[in-house]
Order: C-alpha cells, then sequence, then structure tokens
C-alpha cells in the first residue's frame, strides 16, 4: 500500500482540521481523521449522511485545503461512461472524413476526444480532487464500472489503449443512503458517516458562514432547527437551511421585524414541503420561544 | 531467504479485533485488515479512540450496525461487561410513540372478525419461529413468473434499439467509418426498460397471526426472484427486514427475519405505523415511484385519521398502491370497517389477501398495466 504520510504539508488530523477551518469548513474529529486517512492511505474518501450534513462542502473544502481544482461529477439514474470518462466528438470526426476526402485520417485522435470528470482527473491527478456526488443516485451498472476507476485508477479507451494515472488521485464520493451502495465499493474506500453537527458546532458554523448574524441568533435558530430535526418531517433541515434561516430572520430584524417574529416569518427557508409546514405550525411559536430562552 | 514474515506482537490484538468482527457478521476483506493497520500506525495512535475511528474509515461497518461494532470494540480493546445481544440493528426498527389518553375502542367488526378484538395497546413481544415447511404451489410459481411478469418502468439508461427516439451517433460513425464516411444507417436508442421497485408492508400483529408466515415466505420468495425488493414488518413497530429476506435459504432468513422483528402477534398501529414509516427519509425514499403493497387487515383501533393522511402521503408517492386484506373475497368487495372506509379513496386497488394464491396472482397481475 502506498503510505504517502503526508501531502500539501498535512501530516496529522490535527493539521487538516486546522487547515479545513482556515478553508471556511469546521470538521469535527471523525471527519478529520477518516479525510486524513484518505489522503495519506491513496484512498478514495466516502462520505455518508442525510442532505444537508455539509457532505458535498467537506470535498470543496479539501480541494481548497490542497490547492487543487475541485471536478465535480454528479450522479443520476443512468449515466455512463460517455457522461463521466470521455466521448469522441462525432460530428467533428463525420466532418473530418469527409474533408480528408482520399487521405487517410485517424478519427480517434486527440483533438477528437472530449474529456470529462473521470478522464481529466486521471490526466492531472496532482492538481485536481475528483467529487462523485450522489452516487445512490446511479444505477448498480455504474457503481460496478466505478470499481475497477476506484481500486487501479486506470481505465480504458477502447480505440486509445489504457491510460493510467501517474499519481492516486484524491477522489471523494458522497453519498445520501437513498439505498444501500455495494460492499465492494464501500471495501476499496475509506468511508464515514457525517452526522449533523453538535449545536455548539453548529452555531459556529452559522456564524461563520454569515457575518452578519449575531452569536444569539445563531444559538437560538441552531436550537430550533435541533428540535425540528427531531419531529418526523419529510425533509429535515440541513446546516445551509440553519444558515438561511439565521440570515433571513437577520434581515427581516433589520428593516423592522421583532424578534420572535423575525424567526417565524422566515421559517420558509428552513422547512421546504408544505406538509411539513402544516404539521408544524400549530407548534411553532412554543418552539420558537423555547429556542430562543 | 528468511521466514515468511511474523505479524508483529503489537498487531495482534487489531487483527484478533478484525476477527471477532467477522465472526459476529461484518464482512471485512484482508484489503481492509491491512488498511486498518496502516491508518493506525499513521494515526500514532494516541489513544482507543484514534484506533476506533480508523476502524470505522477502513474496516467501513455499515451504518446501521455501528452500534454493533462499538460494542465489539468495547468488549475488545477496552474490556467491556457488556454482551453483544441487542445488537445495532436498531436503524431499521422504529418504535411508535405509545399515545396516552384517547379512546381505546377496537374498530367495529361488523365481518363479525373474532380476531378483531386483539387489536390491543399492550406492546407484547415475543420471538417467533418458523416452520421449515414445503413451497407451495403458490410461491412456487411467484419464483417462475416474477422476472417476467413484474411491473416494469423505463429507466434512464440507453439501449440499442431497431426504432427509438435517439440516434447512436457512436454506432452510426463506426458504421459509416467502413463505407469512408458514407451514413447508410441511423442507428437508434432507446430506453431501457427496468424492473419497478417493490415495497411490501406487512402485518404481522395478531389479527394477522395465521397469515403471516405466509406473508413472510411470499416476500421471501420475491425478494430472491427480484432486486429492488423492500420488505417492511409492522404491528406495534416497524422494522425493515429485507436485509434478512436478502439470504438465500428460506430457513435461514426467516430466522433471521424473526429475530429482527419483537412484535409478533401483537397489537395493531397501522396508522402509526405509516406515519413513522414516511417518518424516516431514507424509508419514505423507498416508496418513490414503487409498487406499494400493503399487507394487512386494516383493523385499526380508535381514531382512523392518522392511517388516512398516511395512505394519502402514500399514495401519491407510490407508482401504485395495492392493500391486500383477508377480508376481502371476491371481485365485488365493498369495506365495511372505518378504516378501511376511510383509505378506499387513496388505494388504487383493495384485493384478496386471504390467501398465497390470491396474493401471487395479484402481484403477477401488477405488470399488466404498461409500464408508465
Amino acid at each position: 500500500m502506498a503510505v504517502r504520510g503526508s501531502l500539501s504539508g498535512i501530516d496529522s488530523p490535527d493539521a487538516l482540521e486546522k487547515a479545513l477551518r482556515a478553508a471556511y469548513y469546521l470538521a469535527d474529529d471523525g471527519v478529520a481523521t477518516a479525510a486524513y486517512l484518505a489522503l495519506a492511505l491513496g484512498k478514495p474518501l466516502l462520505l455518508e449522511g442525510s442532505p444537508g450534513v455539509g457532505k458535498t462542502e467537506a470535498a470543496k473544502a479539501i480541494a481548497a485545503v490542497l490547492g487543487r481544482r475541485l471536478i465535480r461529477l454528479q450522479c443520476y439514474e443512468g449515466i455512463d461512461a460517455s457522461a463521466a470518462l470521455y466521448e469522441w466528438n462525432y460530428p467533428r470526426q463525420m466532418l473530418a472524413i469527409r474533408q480528408a476526402g482520399e487521405q487517410s485520417i485517424d478519427i480517434y485522435g486527440e483533438s477528437f476526444l472530449i474529456e470529462r470528470p473521470m478522464l481529466a482527473v486521471l490526466r492531472a491527478p496532482d492538481s485536481t480532487v475528483l467529487l462523485i456526488d450522489e452516487i445512490d443516485r446511479s444505477d448498480q451498472e455504474f457503481e460496478a464500472f466505478l470499481l475497477e476507476f476506484l481500486s487501479d485508477f486506470q481505465i480504458s479507451i477502447p480505440e486509445r489503449g489504457t491510460l493510467r494515472a501517474a499519481e492516486r488521485p484524491v477522489v471523494i464520493l458522497t453519498s445520501n443512503r437513498t439505498r444501500d451502495l455495494h460492499e465492494a465499493l464501500r471495501r476499496r474506500c475509506v468511508y464515514h458517516w457525517i452526522d449533523y453537527p453538535t449545536a455548539e458546532r453548529e452555531a459556529r458554523i452559522v456564524m461563520m458562514r454569515a457575518s452578519s448574524v449575531a452569536e444569539s441568533t445563531a444559538r437560538a435558530v441552531v436550537a430550533a432547527v435541533g428540535k425540528l430535526r427531531r419531529e418526523p418531517l419529510t425533509k429535515a433541515p440541513g446546516i445551509a437551511e440553519a444558515v438561511d434561516w439565521a440570515e433571513a430572520a437577520t434581515l427581516l430584524h433589520k428593516v423592522g421585524a421583532r424578534w420572535p417574529d423575525a424567526f417565524k416569518r422566515s421559517i420558509g427557508v428552513a422547512l421546504k414541503d408544505q406538509e411539513d409546514l402544516a404539521f408544524i405550525s400549530g407548534r411553532l411559536d412554543a418552539l420558537i420561544a423555547e429556542a430562543s430562552a | 531467504m528468511t521466514a515468511e514474515p511474523r505479524l508483529p506482537r503489537a498487531a495482534r490484538a487489531f487483527v484478533s479485533f478484525v476477527a471477532l468482527l467477522r465472526v459476529n457478521g461484518f464482512a471485512i476483506a484482508p484489503e481492509q485488515t491491512t488498511a486498518f493497520l496502516a491508518a493506525i500506525e499513521l494515526l500514532g495512535p494516541r489513544n482507543p479512540e484514534d484506533i476506533r475511528r480508523a476502524g470505522m474509515a477502513t474496516l467501513a461497518p455499515p451504518p446501521e450496525r455501528r452500534g454493533a461494532y462499538d460494542l465489539l470494540f468495547r468488549i475488545h480493546f477496552l474490556g467491556g461487561e457488556e454482551l453483544p445481544g441487542a445488537d445495532g440493528e436498531d436503524e431499521e426498527v422504529v418504535r411508535l410513540q405509545e399515545e396516552g389518553g384517547g379512546e381505546d375502542e377496537p374498530p367495529l367488526a361488523d365481518e363479525s372478525n373474532q380476531s378483531g378484538e386483539q387489536a390491543v395497546r399492550s406492546e407484547a413481544l415475543v420471538e417467533r419461529r418458523f416452520a421449515a415447511g414445503q413451497s407451495s404451489d403458490a410461491l412456487r410459481r411467484l419464483a417462475r413468473e416474477a422476472p417476467a411478469r413484474l411491473p416494469l418502468r423505463r429507466g434512464h439508461r440507453r439501449m440499442r434499439a431497431r426504432r427509438g427516439p435517439w440516434a447512436d451517433l457512436r454506432r452510426t460513425l463506426r458504421d459509416s467509418a467502413r463505407n469512408d464516411g458514407e451514413v447508410m444507417r441511423l442507428a437508434r436508442l432507446k430506453r431501457r426498460l427496468r424492473p419497478r421497485k417493490m415495497l411490501l408492508l406487512i402485518d404481522v400483529s395478531g389479527s394477522m397471526k395465521a397469515r403471516t408466515e405466509e406473508n413472510l415466505k411470499l416476500a421471501h420468495a420475491l425478494s430472491q426472484a427480484v432486486a429492488h425488493v423492500e420488505v417492511f414488518t409492522f404491528g406495534t413497530r416497524l422494522t425493515r427486514v429485507s436485509r434478512a429476506l436478502k439470504l438465500k435459504r428460506r430457513e435461514q432468513a426467516l430466522a433471521a427475519a424473526a429475530h429482527l422483528v419483537s412484535d409478533w402477534d401483537g397489537g395493531t398501529r397501522i396508522g402509526d405505523a405509516l406515519q413513522a414509516f414516511l417518518a424516516v427519509p431514507r424509508f419514505a425514499g423507498y416508496a418513490r415511484g414503487a409498487a406499494v403493497i400493503i399487507v394487512s387487515d386494516g383493523l385499526e383501533r380508535g381514531d382512523s385519521s392518522a392511517l388516512r393522511d398516511a395512505v394519502a402521503k402514500l399514495s401519491r408517492r407510490a407508482w401504485r398502491l395495492s392493500w391486500l386484506t383477508p377480508l376481502a373475497t371476491g371481485a365485488g368487495f365493498v369495506p365495511q370497517t372505518e378504516a378501511l372506509m376511510a383509505i378506499r379513496e387513496f388505494v388504487d386497488e383493495m384485493v384478496d389477501g386471504g390467501s398465497s394464491a390470491a396474493v401471487v396472482a395479484h402481484l403477477l397481475a401488477l405488470g399488466q398495466r404498461r409500464a408508465a
């Protein structure tokens, strides 16, 4: 196993955590440890967790820490090699054949190749981070296709042969766990389950992300969001919703709304489902009063 | 040449921890053990927490078994006393909140259904064993015909076709290269058909006692025949048994399921159970676009508004919602109980669930309507 030990001067989970904080991402010890191990062991990092706990943000922050370009591949059902890996520019190939006339021409040359995220990362492993986002949305065919890529970091293009990365690229996968991923995929990765942050940490995240928000507002919003997450809602508010809610309430307060009222009127940025709103509306006043106390 | 390299003494405890996990049903590959050891070395380790995290990251226990992992870790490294009795499948079980007060009236039992009385409020937790038994004709028919006859949907992956909405540029170009760039025929693509997700919600309360075993056998046969089947049982709890039913041998699978479910033959709280199902986003996602089949007599005690709301929500998510009840016999079934009347407008069909043959016939007929 190719153990790197340190990458861009990051030689321990603590060092990574500090660097991530400088990139405006507050990681807990678990995330920092898993991410450090993934970098050091040269394995892909698989982050799983509820929507809105900051999986994608973590990937962006890691790319920023390493000073590399983040290349994002959003998964969806039916995603295949032509969207993830490479595609030939068929119209240009067709034109080239016509123009060549009697001469012979290589229609599988570099100029006809369209690079997709995975190929781009394979070609520049030292300056990019690949984010394979929401892998649970793709189908099992794509998951199987990923296995070869993630273990050997090589791909084969039938017309051009096998291409191998010069060094192990940094790859981060995220999943919302709408379905169980294949064991083989989890086995190849360093795995971490991201939970919602503690109230203390989340308040710090809110203040860091939205600088206009006062500390008391941040704490009240985080307490209220924490309570909402314990309710049986269709879509529990994530961290981004907490940040938005704090910002929206602060904004309303600035233009003259009173405090508990400002929270209540801006609930729409935290809860975005009609059924959830109807479910909570009766108890909203009590919930906000409790949270701001 | 020296002898085969020996494992350093310090590493033995870690390797034996991996062995302990394997014994307890965690699938861990040798390469993961190597990564585990490398990770521990990288981290120092400064304290037991480092070792625990290194294990979490590299051995990757499935999220619903994190509880069991932590327990085994404590026992192995910290000398904990606890026995791994109640293992960490907790995330797959939702206990329903017991509401205080309210009417305890059992539903009107117009159908002279004696077991309606058993819709009680106490939560009786029992374990149940199933006899091995033979496959009935119905089960064999399900296993044989399911792959071909269950409902399909159009997937988003494309395949070659004689006719189809898209041109297959890749193949067209390859063909044309053989003819000096002359396109003779435009190759086409169409969307591939895939099996539709299926979701089975099985009532295991006392009033369904006579049918429970058969229903689980059916669920197992279905899980084996096709992919994308999710199975839950409900009574006073909601339990996901899909993973257990993926085991190939029926006795094993049913035993594993029987171990997970602890509310056999107890009370029924269908409305609360379905609400609980919808409240877990991961579970609710299984219903989206799925053929949802609820096997229950619908004998709900007390107010049926929770049931009504839940069924309405489910029907909006589902592709098709079928309610299979032993009470429905014959084609012109008109529900008489309050609960079934309340949900009638939301379910696509309310049909006979009183025998395996009837359930199988319904499952196999689901695909007759064209894939939408």
